[in-house]
């Protein structure tokens, strides 16, 4: 079976109609993902990243959606905060030694990754969930955060 | 080893109580807040309070990882569960262990056996504690001869019920044989199950609980039981001790099959072995184990003195039992009032909300276990206990008295609290009289 652009704007628009933020479509060869709304892209991701862990990566689940909300920004005046999603230990770069994410000055989109929150093993990847430049480095690297601690700000694009 | 460090992952007038008595012991403490409770009174007297999530306690308070990660990263030794949330999930005993931390409470194991309500039945069992007399039966005939053992009142409930249906009440032992014929023949309609068992029933009882503590190597001592029969829809209310109107001989009976069953487990830690008193026929049985510090654990710290607590910490450190049966002194009666943001006019209705002032009552004889002040909010989202008030005197008359006085001197405005439900209840003829049953506050009718 295979899906014409007439059926996937039937679907969104049945989803549209619905309660459902979410629908995932699978059918041989063809995978549909619609989200509904911009706060669904702020949402944190989890993933395993053994690299960051050497010494003890369990096993985990390929990819887990995490499911905590997305934290409010708040705005101040030198941008807004993308503050932590959950606590856990911050990193800035997926593995000791590699890049940041993000320096002062990188432009971000609203999916972009800003850092991972690591619990437990489990690395969780944290968005910006804005889209504008990155104006402060808030958070640690290797520190732990709070629930709701701000990681970086960024200045957001008009 | 000496705990230097406690992580504490639980919120209100508890996380306050653990929190003073490390303070009182020397030991640091780091509270597990969720963001419903960053300026609360226990996220101000701890030394430090981390943000564990949103307000929402399977976001926060329940989440073992993010919990133990905390923990770790905040350099603590210990974790102290308190009550609810984690207290009794074995997997968060075994992730504190697994990390390396000293969990403040019974083995993974333990909470494990009692836990599990059939598993629990038959440690009871095997160490020689009473349960409710029951049997299952497959012929009339079986039905005739355990309801002769077990003896009447009893139940006939079908195996495959639940939630009420399918019982029957037998009074006299000559209609057990129809009751069960009819009982079946209902069961095998309703649910596809024939299958019937008896079980006595407790037309009047009481619950009567036991505090113990173990050494986690079998040594165990009780510190005596506590009444909580003041119940409202299975949810304590009032709680006291000693439990009155008992038998010395029955007392004595129930206290050591507590301190036996907790001795089977090789229990660790504080704990409480909850028993039904069957008041007519002046006998007992068991009914659980809570493998934690309970919330009425002030009124047995009142009589013997005894800071349950410091005991925990004492025993994860190692140090076993510092007291032994015989140094457990009993003085004088205690009474606990929980204060819950419930309307006893609205069928207790939850009343969260902003606490616009909070004066609690103070005076010899009287503790009050808050996490309450002036402008705190109990959050819609947690239980509402506010606070308990416990008053210790002499006797129960002076304790009754003492806590109605306290109760007068509590004011609290800006949600509705139940303290006119105790009000009504101490002041009342059978409850003074001591020695009600769990039917009482059912039969007390609404307030007006």
């Amino acid at each position: 079976m295979s899906l014409t652009a007439a059926d996937i704007q039937e679907i969104m628009r049945l989803i549209e109609a619905s309660d459902f933020d979410e629908l995932i479509l699978e059918t041989a060869g063809t995978k549909l993902v619609l989200r509904r709304g911009a706060a669904v892209a702020a949402a944190p991701v989890s993933v395993a990243v053994p690299a960051v862990a050497p010494s003890a990566a369990p096993a985990q689940a390929a990819v887990v959606v995490a499911a905590s909300a997305p934290v409010e920004s708040h705005s101040s005046a030198d941008g807004t905060a993308v503050e932590s999603p959950m606590l856990g230990t911050f990193y800035r770069a997926p593995k000791p030694g590699a890049a940041a994410f993000v320096e002062v000055g990188t432009a971000v989109e609203a999916d972009t990754v800003i850092g991972i929150v690591e619990v437990m093993k489990l690395m969780n990847t944290v968005r910006a969930g804005v889209r504008g430049t990155v104006t402060a480095l808030v958070a640690v690297d290797g520190a732990l955060v709070e629930y709701g601690e701000t990681l970086i700000r960024v200045a957001v694009a008009e | 080893m000496a705990i230097r460090r406690v992580f504490v992952a639980n919120r209100g007038e508890i996380a306050a109580r653990i929190i003073r008595t490390c303070r009182a012991l020397g030991i640091e403490t780091v509270l597990a807040v969720s963001a419903a409770d960053r300026d609360s009174v226990p996220a101000r007297l701890a030394d430090r309070a981390v943000c564990v999530g949103p307000a929402r306690s399977t976001d926060s308070y329940l989440l073992v990882n993010t919990l133990v990660h905390a923990a770790l990263a905040t350099g603590c030794d210990a974790v102290h569960p308190g009550y609810g949330f984690l207290s009794e999930r074995a997997p968060f005993a075994r992730a504190c262990e697994q990390a390396g931390l000293v969990f403040i409470g019974p083995t993974p194991e333990q909470i494990d056996a009692v836990g599990d309500k059939l598993r629990a039945r038959s440690e009871a069992v095997a160490a020689d504690v009473p349960v409710v007399p029951g049997a299952t039966v497959d012929t009339v005939q079986d039905a005739v001869e355990a309801a002769a053992r077990i003896g009447t009142p009893l139940l006939v409930k079908a195996v495959g019920g639940g939630g009420g249906r399918g019982m029957k009440r037998v009074d006299v032992l000559a209609d057990v044989a129809q009751a069960v014929e009819l009982a079946s023949a209902e069961a095998a309609a309703a649910f596809g199950d024939a299958r019937v068992y008896l079980e006595r029933y407790v037309s009047r009882g009481r619950h009567v609980e036991l505090q113990v503590l173990g050494d986690g190597r079998g040594g165990v001592i009780h510190l005596g039981e506590r009444d909580c029969s003041v119940q409202r829809r299975y949810q304590k209310l009032i709680e006291e001790t000693p439990a009155v109107g008992l038998s010395p001989q029955l007392l004595a009976q129930l206290r050591e099959a507590g301190v036996r069953f907790a001795q089977r487990l090789s229990y660790r830690g504080a704990g409480t072995v909850e028993f039904l008193v069957d008041t007519e026929r002046d006998c007992f049985y068991f009914l659980e184990m809570n493998a934690r510090i309970q919330v009425e654990h002030p009124v047995t710290e009142a009589v013997t003195g005894v800071d349950l607590v410091a005991e925990q910490i004492a025993i994860a450190e190692g140090q076993g039992l510092r007291l032994r049966q015989q140094d457990v002194l009993f003085n004088g009666h205690a009474i606990e009032c929980r204060i819950n943001a419930e309307d006893p006019l609205r069928d207790f209705a939850p009343s969260p909300g902003r606490v616009r002032s909070a004066q609690w009552a103070e005076g010899f004889g009287v503790r009050v276990d808050t996490h309450i002040q002036d402008g705190s909010m109990v959050p819609p989202f947690y239980d509402s206990l506010m606070g308990k008030i416990i008053a210790h005197g002499a006797d129960r008359a002076s304790a009754i008295a003492q806590l109605q006085q306290a109760l007068a001197d509590t004011q609290i405005d800006g949600v509705a609290t139940n303290i006119r439900f105790h009000q009504r209840v101490l002041a009342d003829a059978e409850f003074q009289s001591g020695g009600i049953d769990t039917g009482y506050v059912g039969r007390l009718g609404p307030l007006t």
